[in-house]
């Protein structure tokens, strides 16, 4: 391994350096400054006798007497099954004070694309126990289902709701598999890092997780390194070792912020907004690391968390999110301030891969019908909303009253549950129908006659009235 | 170059000289434009985009990290082709015409490996070649001289290749024959076997192209119904994600009535093309009862594999489907999706530090746009046969904005636009095509076929919707001040029609075992169904009927019902009766 004194540029996250012998493209660099002190970075461009280094912890403390030395390999992370129950930093280092990491493989962790003909397509029903996801935007095993959020709502409640009380439900005798959770921090606040850490202690769920931290006054560079680290060590606990894993990335927009603050040190023309033309295919290589494959039993699903800059969701960041990922959870501001938990908003909520993980024989017949109706109902409340402001509830017909009436309750009982509430699909489904026998049946038109005979209790209906 | 070659080693025709993602350059190359190089070590496989001097640019098509400077590029001196040939079909292959089965094999694993290479068309399998021409026959290139039971739905027709002399048969039999053994040998000294190759960014050749007169049957409503389709036509899908543009794909994918479907997963989910290929054998083909596997060739370079290959996959799609056009069939592509195609050359010509145009994409944008629209079309093929390609790109607007320069410069072209509205999808209205903003430029040229095979006042019918969906337009800006009561009872009676035409007509499940596909009769009638309650309707308001009334008649929501009824014509047939019956009797 030979040993270079021969910086020429420092300027931002890059240091660029002149090299006698070839250089290979992602090869990690190890910089040695003056005080003694050994900093990791990355070729990010290697021309003959000149290579581009982007360093991880930041440039601060280089200068051009410190010695560069090339690795001969591209970034590896160490994975054993041993990392269950570890905290690592950033960069994958041990800030437990546990003991050293015997890895069983060294794996790249820039991993290579899933061949789509060696893929299973996911279709097993997640029961997180929130209603707004499993009746309106059903998780499955495998899903890359984001939250988009905004600063100061409470994305972190959810994403751990959804942690504690994902199960899925099996088949009679079977026992229930537990998932083992990723965490992958990229600058959280310190405040935040311990929310997570206090309900995975206070939960025992520790055990079965892997946790890496990058937090707000941590490197910005290595938070493109961190959730390359969550992953592979994902992928290797779910298709080597047989677990069904749950990766939470949080902050996306973080991520995103970092890949921008490079590509402006490379002098790059920029894309939308100042952020890299690459972003879409960059994101796509960490959202693309979800899902089944055939003949392997573990599977990879991802919850990332983004904050969307000032709650718009064509800000670049969730733009391009959404056009890879299959589905959003969209948490909303009003109806936070409305103190409805969790604030899902269901409308521009999805998810893609609901159709195929509902219904007979997987979660309950009427299910895709339910959301639907309730989909087109909430809808129709919703727009109704904005009339009765300026024309009063009086001037509406009775249909419209039932319509804004079923608006109001779907927020208040269906969608509010708190976030130690654990609802069966059955109890969302029941709730479902409570609410849409107050609208008058033959409204129901997304639903089967046969289920609205099943289901739809009008008796409920005329005690409501009475009650009123 | 294509693949059928196998290369082993990698010679030293040039030296690597410095490495940036998927942009290589190499000095002392002697290569021309567009020739295929293999890179590095491990021999990637790569394109000469760029000459400069003793320099030569490389987009490579995997992925390069590892690969450094001094190490030796190879040129093969010939142009990206595809193999074209028996076997294409019930097959998925990346964006370079690697079959993805025989990668994972080759591989032995379920992660994409590099520098492994695989023949787009199986070289070792015997085809059962049936001669249609005879010995002493002449033949000019593009000629069919023969047939091969490909699937069990398509018949392959084996040709001469364009780019031939031609001439006399001296010999030609039939029998089992790989794809490389001649089957014919021509007077000119000529061997043709069942395997051609085709540079992918060349259109092939075709004698003329012509006015397309039928419809692309798309067995949805708002399609077939509003706006068709032609054979042979192009068209564009925009929406901002979630929209519903890869359902509304697939859709056309499983249920058009194209006897080949080229589906091409550009920059997009893995999953939606396991999706395919888990789903597509299990279908059946509605106009041939065969499994719909055997009619499509599936494409698929998914948004984390490497980017350079994004940018050829269209190429390769586009090139198979001319080949199955020269066969004389008409061939549907979909391509999915055609932003990521125009990122993809973003992102590369920004590593070679070209002059951007309008948001950093090349200046060339809309001549590659235009370029490959171009490529569709209703064909009179060089052998005499017609065929035809028709060309549908979904458009991934940024923010869901359609004045961005890839939807802008796709609308210049294409003849049809399904605009997809995030608004209809929130609220689960599928398919999500906006009806006030979508067009078919078709329409005109199209009606004939409509008025002999589905119904006489097929236009005049679809006319009277369009103008109901439109006064329910300008209507409900009213109803937004006032609210609906408002409104007097005709202009009340006018809005449930509407009602009635979007829920019960032109939304349609994909996801339900019946409504998924609704046949042009079937979306006639339905529209008569509605057409039905709106004359007697108003009849009975003339006749002074309170319109509460005539809303509340028992059959009307069974309108909802039609779409998803199993025996959809005789439910009609009695829907309309219990119509006309219940409105009657108010008065
Ligand atoms: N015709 C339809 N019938 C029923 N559901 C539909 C239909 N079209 C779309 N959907 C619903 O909308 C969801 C999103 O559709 P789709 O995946 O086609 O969006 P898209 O426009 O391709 O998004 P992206 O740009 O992110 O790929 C689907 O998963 C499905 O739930
Ligand atoms: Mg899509």
């Amino acid at each position: 391994m030979k040993e270079y004194q021969t910086i020429t540029e420092i300027s931002g996250p890059l240091v660029f350096a002149e090299v006698d012998e070839p250089v290979g493209y992602d090869e990690i660099v190890e910089i040695e400054t003056p005080q003694g002190e050994t900093l990791r970075g990355q070729v990010l461009e290697s021309s003959e006798g000149l290579v581009s280094i982007q360093v991880f912890e930041g440039t601060g403390g280089i200068d051009r007497n410190a010695s560069v030395r090339f690795l001969g390999e591209t970034m590896k992370m160490p994975v054993t099954e041993d990392l269950l129950g570890r905290v690592l930093d950033g960069s994958g280092r041990p800030i437990d004070g546990g003991p050293e990491i015997v890895p069983e493989e060294r794996q790249d962790i820039v991993g290579a694309a899933i061949n789509p003909y060696s893929r299973e397509y996911p279709e097993e029903f997640i029961q997180t126990g929130v209603s707004s996801i499993d009746g309106m935007n059903t998780l499955v095993r495998g899903q890359k289902l984001p939250i988009f959020s905004g600063s100061g709502l409470p994305h972190n409640d959810l994403a751990l709701q959804i942690a504690r009380q994902a199960t899925v439900p099996e088949e009679e005798g079977d026992e229930e598999t537990e998932f083992a959770v990723i965490f992958g921090a990229m600058g959280i606040t310190q405040e935040e890092a311990n929310e997570f850490m206090d309900d995975f202690e206070r939960t025992g769920a520790l055990e079965r997780s892997v946790v890496f931290m990058n937090l707000a006054d941590d490197p910005a560079v290595e938070r493109t390194v961190t959730p390359r680290l969550a992953l592979t060590t994902a992928e290797y606990l779910a298709f080597e070792k047989d677990y069904h894993v749950l990766v939470i990335l949080t902050d996306i927009t973080n991520y995103c912020e970092a890949l921008r603050e490079i590509g402006a040190a490379r002098e790059e023309v920029p894309g939308r907004r100042g952020y890299p033309g690459y972003m879409y295919t960059d994101l796509a290589q960490l959202y693309e690391r979800a899902g089944r494959l055939k003949d392997r039993d573990g599977s990879v699903t991802q919850i990332p968390i983004l904050t969307m800059p000032g709650d718009d969701d064509t800000h670049p960041i969730p733009d391009l999110t959404g056009y890879i990922t299959e589905g959003q959870i969209v948490m909303d501001r009003d109806l936070h301030s409305q103190g409805i938990e969790p604030p899902v908003n269901v409308l521009p909520s999805l998810s893609r891969l609901m159709d195929d993980g509902i219904g007979e024989g997987l979660t309950r017949g009427d299910h895709g019908d339910v959301s639907d109706q309730m989909y087109a109902g909430y809808a129709e409340g919703e727009d109704l909303r904005d009339l009765v402001n300026i024309v009063g509830r009086e001037a509406l017909s009775e249909r419209d009253n039932k319509f804004l009436d079923f608006a109001d309750r779907f927020e208040a009982e269906f969608v509010e549950q708190g976030y130690d509430t654990n609802r069966t699909i059955e109890e969302t489904l029941g709730i479902g129908w409570d609410l849409l026998s107050d609208l008058p049946k033959e409204e129901l038109n997304r639903i089967d006659e046969e289920f609205i005979a099943e289901y739809y209790h009008e008796d409920e209906e005329a005690e409501a009235v009475q009650a009123d | 170059m294509s693949q059928a070659d196998e290369t082993q080693t990698v010679d030293q025709d040039g030296v690597i000289e410095s490495v940036s993602g998927p942009v290589v350059t190499a000095a002392d190359l002697d290569a021309r434009m567009n020739d295929v190089v293999y890179v590095g070590d491990e021999g990637l496989m790569g394109e000469v985009i760029e000459i400069e001097g003793n320099l030569t640019t490389i987009q490579v098509y995997e992925e390069t990290s590892g690969v450094g400077p001094g190490e030796p590029v190879e040129n093969t001196g010939e142009p990206l082709s595809v193999d074209l040939g028996p076997g294409m079909l019930d097959t998925i292959y990346d964006g370079v015409q690697r079959p993805l089965d025989e990668l994972e094999e080759k591989m032995n694993s379920a992660f994409l490996d590099r520098g492994v290479d695989a023949p787009g068309i199986d070289v070792e399998k015997q085809w059962e070649f049936t001669p249609t021409v005879s010995e002493g026959d002449s033949v000019e290139p593009g000629d069919i001289i023969g047939e091969v039971p490909e699937t069990a739905s398509i018949t392959h027709k084996v040709m001469v290749p364009p780019d031939f002399e031609g001439g006399e048969i001296t010999s030609i039999e039939a029998g089992d024959f790989t794809v490389e053994e001649p089957v014919a040998e021509l007077s000119s000294g000529e061997d043709v076997t069942m395997h051609q190759e085709w540079p992918v960014r060349q259109a092939r050749p075709a004698a003329e192209k012509r006015t397309p007169t039928v419809p692309l049957q798309s067995g949805q409503r708002i399609q077939d119904g509003l706006f068709p389709i032609a054979k042979g036509g192009t068209a564009a899908i925009p929406g901002p994600f979630g929209s519903g543009k890869t359902v509304t794909q697939h859709q056309l994918a499983k249920w058009s009535d194209a006897d080949i479907v080229v589906y091409v997963g550009c920059g997009e989910r893995g999953n939606e093309m396991t999706e395919v290929i888990e789903d597509f054998p299990n279908l059946e083909d509605p106009m041939t009862g065969k499994p719909l596997m055997s009619r499509t060739c599936l494409i698929a370079n998914t948004s984390n594999m490497p980017v350079a290959a994004r940018e050829s996959c269209i190429y390769t799609g586009i090139t198979i489907a001319e080949y199955f056009r020269d066969m004389g069939y008409d061939v549907a592509l979909m391509a999915d999706s055609t932003s990521r195609w125009a990122e993809a050359m973003r992102e590369i010509s920004s590593r070679l530090e070209e002059m951007p145009g309008e948001e950093g994409y090349p200046a060339y944008l809309a001549a590659a746009l235009s370029e490959f629209y171009e490529r569709a079309g209703l064909f009179e093929n060089v052998n005499g046969t017609e065929g035809s390609v028709t060309a549908i790109g979904a458009v991934s607007p940024p923010g869901g904005d359609f004045s961005e320069p890839v939807t802008q410069n796709t609308l210049r072209i294409v003849k049809t636009f399904w605009a997809l509205d995030a608004d209809l999808a929130e609220r689960r209205h599928f398919p999500s095509i906006n009806w006030n903003e979508s067009y078919s430029l078709y329409r005109q040229q199209l009606d004939p076929w409509f008025v002999e095979n589905v119904a006489e006042d097929w236009p005049e019918v679809r006319q009277w919707a369009i103008d109901v969906l439109d006064e329910e337009d300008e209507l409900q800006e009213i109803v937004q001040l006032v609210g609906k009561d408002a409104l007097p009872e005709d202009q009340q009676l006018t809005l449930e029609v509407a009602r009635y035409l979007r829920e019960a007509w032109l939304q349609q499940d994909a996801f339900h075992d019946v409504d998924t596909y609704c046949e042009p009769t079937k979306t006639y009638r339905m529209l008569q169904a509605i057409k039905t309650f709106n004359d007697e309707a108003f009849d009975a308001l003339d006749a002074g009927v309170p319109v509460e009334e005539i809303q509340s008649v028992d059959a009307a929501p069974r309108l909802n019902r039609m779409g998803t009824a199993d025996e959809w014509s005789e439910f009609i047939d009695e829907l309309e009766t219990n119509l006309a019956e219940q409105i009657r009797e108010l008065y």
